[in-house]
């Protein structure tokens, strides 16, 4: 076993020198269209795409990583990879324990999506683990169910286990619109500041870096243009 | 894969089908069958040696190397494994950053735990970060392997120190009257004879380490388990094959792999069972040798 540790770490030493710095993108890959893993089975949506551009324009070398969701920010801390970029909104209870880029995503709308319409919006609300829209929820009054995933949430309201599930409302959309079954239901909901790219708070250089090329693209439109170009002309842009 | 699978929105029926169970993604998937299988072939004789090592540390005369053997075994069977499968990779990975830190790394006076980060500079990560992506998940399997093998390695510990005291002390006492010493009774007379009392518990850790693997999910490891859930979960347009959600049917996929896989190992462990029973002074060597006379 020592031998196989050796080896590894003999490959690693062998094939990393004098090389520029990767940077190692962490995203979850389930949470189309920020994230997803395509048929090709390569980490592909908005978020690659954005991710890409931001490294090219910076001058960085990236490579990108998926992680559990529930697990993405202590993956983050112990340096598995450098940053978070998988749909994460800026909130000041994620603020004290990593650090977050400007938004490259104007604050979202949330939205609830139910079977039928006149679901009982304080009954029984399926949503995705550590996420703002699970907070809502919970302070709501409703019963919070929460679940690993995005599809988990929505099984759960298919099968009747929950009432209405609460998502971000971009990532709700293909459920309702693709002659799925379920409904929007209530009205939305604008939720947290945005989204950013989470990042260690040691990481002051790379949070630079991002923040300046971001700074850019906001400038220039072509934040926007990919905006539209994923989320359609109704998405919010800046 | 094939050329008619450019387009996959117009295609329909088997075509698609065909199309869509040889996309890329469908490629990962078939292929974590073998990371799975891999696993099992890699942990098993691992787990076997650590077991061994164990069993005879329990048993040694030396009384250290007693208490490490019967600590070892005592402390991973008295803990939650999935404590171990969460503690041994984690703690492993960040050690050796740490030590290859304190190695490689120019002192900066800063602790390598801070605020709940860990950080290590660039030239200590293991893998570096400029490693492809091929290594981290390489290095990741063996660490899975390391926490798979201590823990099944503490098990197997138990079963083989038990067997090696099931050996009838005849037969010991025999060989040191012939005046074999005792390394030589340890060699000669007791790992061999041992195996028959030690199959059947065996034989179980390895049914247990075969429905286990799925744990490698939790290890980041990507795993049958995790292609199944991702593939079968619903694909809205934006994917090239949409579909709504299948995760039964890829569930039952492995339903059927993981019984296969156990009743073929029955059916191997079966005829070991006989082939070590033949000639033992046990029920079963008894009854065969009764059934060939």
């Amino acid at each position: 076993m020592k031998k196989l540790i050796l080896t590894v770490a003999a490959l690693a030493l062998s094939t990393g020198f004098a090389m520029a710095d990767t940077v190692r993108m962490g995203t979850e890959g389930a949470y189309p269209p920020y994230n997803f893993i395509n048929d090709k089975g390569e980490v592909d949506g908005f978020e690659r795409e954005l991710g890409d551009t931001l490294c090219t324009k910076a001058g960085l070398t990236c490579e990108w990583v998926t992680n559990e969701w529930d697990s993405i920010i202590p993956n983050l801390l112990s340096g598995n990879y450098d940053t978070i970029i998988a749909g994460m909104s800026i909130t000041d209870e994620r603020k004290e324990t990593i650090d977050f880029t400007q938004n490259y995503y104007p604050p979202a709308a949330s939205a609830y999506a139910a079977l039928s319409e006149g679901a009982d919006l304080k009954g029984v609300i399926a949503a995705q683990v550590g996420t703002i829209q699970a907070d809502y929820v919970a302070k709501s009054g409703a019963t919070l169910l929460e679940f690993a995933t995005l599809d988990d949430t929505i099984a759960a309201v298919k099968n009747g286990e929950a009432d209405a599930v609460f998502a971000d409302k971009d990532a709700l959309a293909p459920f309702v619109t693709e002659g799925g079954d379920l409904k929007w239901e209530g009205d939305d909901v604008p939720l947290g500041g945005g989204i950013g790219i989470g990042l260690r708070k040691s990481d002051t250089e790379l949070k630079g870096k991002f923040d300046a090329v971001i700074t850019e693209m906001k400038a220039d439109g072509s934040l926007n243009a990919l905006i539209v170009k994923w989320f359609g002309d109704d998405a919010a842009t800046f | 894969m094939f050329a008619s699978c450019a387009d996959p929105k117009t295609l329909e029926g088997l075509a698609w089908l065909m199309c869509y169970l040889t996309s890329g993604k469908h490629m990962l998937f078939y292929g974590s069958f073998l990371v799975v299988l891999a696993l099992m072939l890699i942990v098993a004789p691992v787990a076997l040696a650590f077991g061994f090592g164990g069993a005879l540390a329990a048993r040694s005369p030396f009384a250290p190397l007693r208490w490490f053997g019967k600590g070892y075994t005592a402390m991973v069977r008295g803990v939650p494994d999935i404590i171990f499968f969460l503690f041994v990779p984690v703690a492993m990975d960040q050690g050796l950053e740490w030590l290859r830190h304190l190695w490689t790394c120019p002192p900066t006076g800063e602790p390598v735990w801070s605020n709940g980060e860990f950080n290590v500079c660039a030239a200590a990560k293991i893998p570096l970060s400029t490693t492809p992506q091929i290594w981290h998940e390489v290095y990741g399997f063996a660490l899975a392997v390391i926490a798979f093998a201590v823990v099944f390695g503490a098990f197997a510990a138990n079963v083989l120190y038990g067997a090696m005291n099931a050996v009838p002390r005849a037969q010991l006492e025999t060989a040191e009257a012939y005046g074999m010493s005792p390394a030589q009774v340890r060699r000669r007379i007791l790992i061999p004879q041992m195996w028959t009392y030690a199959l059947p518990g065996l034989s179980n850790l390895w049914l247990i380490l075969i429905k286990a693997t799925p744990l490698l999910f939790l290890l980041g490891v990507e795993d049958i388990v995790y292609w199944a859930r991702e593939l079968g979960s619903t694909k809205s347009a934006i994917y090239d094959y949409p579909h709504p959600d299948w995760r039964v049917w890829y569930f039952l996929a492995l339903l059927v792999y993981y019984l296969g896989m156990t009743r073929i190992s029955e059916l191997l462990l079966g005829r070991l069972s006989a082939r070590l029973s033949r000639g033992q002074a046990t029920m079963a060597g008894e009854a065969m040798r009764k059934a060939g006379a």
